[in-house]
């Protein structure tokens, strides 16, 4: 017999969350804000048409393309790790969206108020989706302060999608936005408890 | 939308049209000596791994028989480093080496019996998001 009423092996469970957004809005500082390694991982996609190719004296004849993504991780307990993905801000690369979105719990898109537009990309693909995500305003000492309602307009969401200022500088406000998120998804996840056992 | 480059990213090798392989003394050199191979090198040219479900954050557990197995020396240092259960990223990480490089030999491991992964929570329980949320805030 177990020691615990419940009998649960500790059996380490990963979690994801996404962090997207243009380019220099301050993901990779948002990531080593809080995370406890400081690693960039690489991925490597080869053209559609070697795909399949199993004979190695063709390699050389492929092309790849590298790309380096913000990875971070936090050692929440004894057997849970959450991981923190950036996805790289350029369409080129969209391809690696869907790998890095699969499974996400959510996906924090952060956004510089002077380049509003380009932070649209990552909006749609969670709208699209149907990934619970929140905004995030990063705080740049040289931008103007926008209320955030109009930001919420500018970007036309949904007003149930949260938007939350942050410094992704200061480990305690990524923290406060990691929290909020989860919030996010607990209430998106009752709500269709709710919905679903209501007749 | 046009987004700036990222200037950590290695230019992309010419990808138009299907250019005729007219692969000349290599015209994007590697940027660092850590690079000799061409990545897929190592998975003998596969870019699919044999098992799906492999994420970027699935833990990865190797079997300590897998130890003794006679194994080729990336897919030996994945079953080194999983003896305490590792995310494919960080094996990334460690190997240096990308992302679908390492799904390909780990799906390989996890076909062959060394590697064992948990199966993918499809919808994460409540109770979990819970508990995520308790920890963070205890951060």
């Amino acid at each position: 017999m177990s020691a615990h009423s419940d009998g649960a092996v500790l059996t380490p469970v990963a979690v994801k969350i996404v962090i997207s957004g243009g380019f220099g809005v301050g993901k990779t500082t948002f990531v080593g804000a809080i995370s406890e390694i400081e690693p960039l991982v690489t991925e490597a996609e080869l053209t559609e048409r070697s795909v399949g190719v199993d004979d190695t004296s063709s390699v050389r004849g492929k092309t790849t393309t590298t790309v380096a993504l913000d990875f971070g991780r936090i050692t929440l307990d004894d057997a849970l790790l959450l991981y923190l993905f950036g996805t790289p801000g350029q369409d080129r690369f969209a391809f690696l969206w869907d790998d890095l979105v699969d499974g996400a719990l959510g996906a924090i898109v952060l956004l510089d108020t002077r380049r509003l537009e380009d932070c649209f990309a990552a909006v749609d693909y969670f709208e699209d989706h149907d990934i619970p995500f929140l905004v995030g305003v990063n705080a740049f000492d040289q931008a103007r302060r926008f209320d955030l309602g109009e930001v919420r307009d500018a970007l036309g969401i949904d007003p149930r999608v949260p938007v939350i200022e942050c410094d992704a500088r200061r480990r305690e406000s990524v923290k406060g936005v990691l929290m909020a998120l989860t919030e996010e998804v607990l209430t998106q996840r009752l709500a269709k408890a709710h919905a679903g056992s209501a007749w | 939308m046009s987004w700036a480059p990222d200037p950590r990213m290695i230019p992309p090798a010419p990808t138009t049209t299907p250019a005729p392989p007219t692969l000349a003394p290599d015209p994007d050199p590697p940027p660092s000596d850590e690079m000799f191979l061409r990545p897929f090198m190592v998975t003998g040219g596969r870019t699919r791994p044999l098992h799906d479900g492999l994420r970027v954050e699935t833990l990865l557990h190797a079997m300590p028989a897998a130890l003794s197995a006679p194994l080729r020396f990336e897919a030996r240092r994945i079953v080194e480093l999983c003896q305490t259960p590792q995310a494919v990223a960080d094996v990334a990480v460690a190997l240096r080496q990308p992302l679908g490089v390492v799904r390909v030999l780990a799906a390989d491991l996890v076909a062959e019996g060394h590697l064992r992964i948990e199966d993918q929570l499809g919808e994460l329980p409540l109770a979990l998001i819970e508990r995520i949320r308790d920890r963070v805030s205890a951060l």
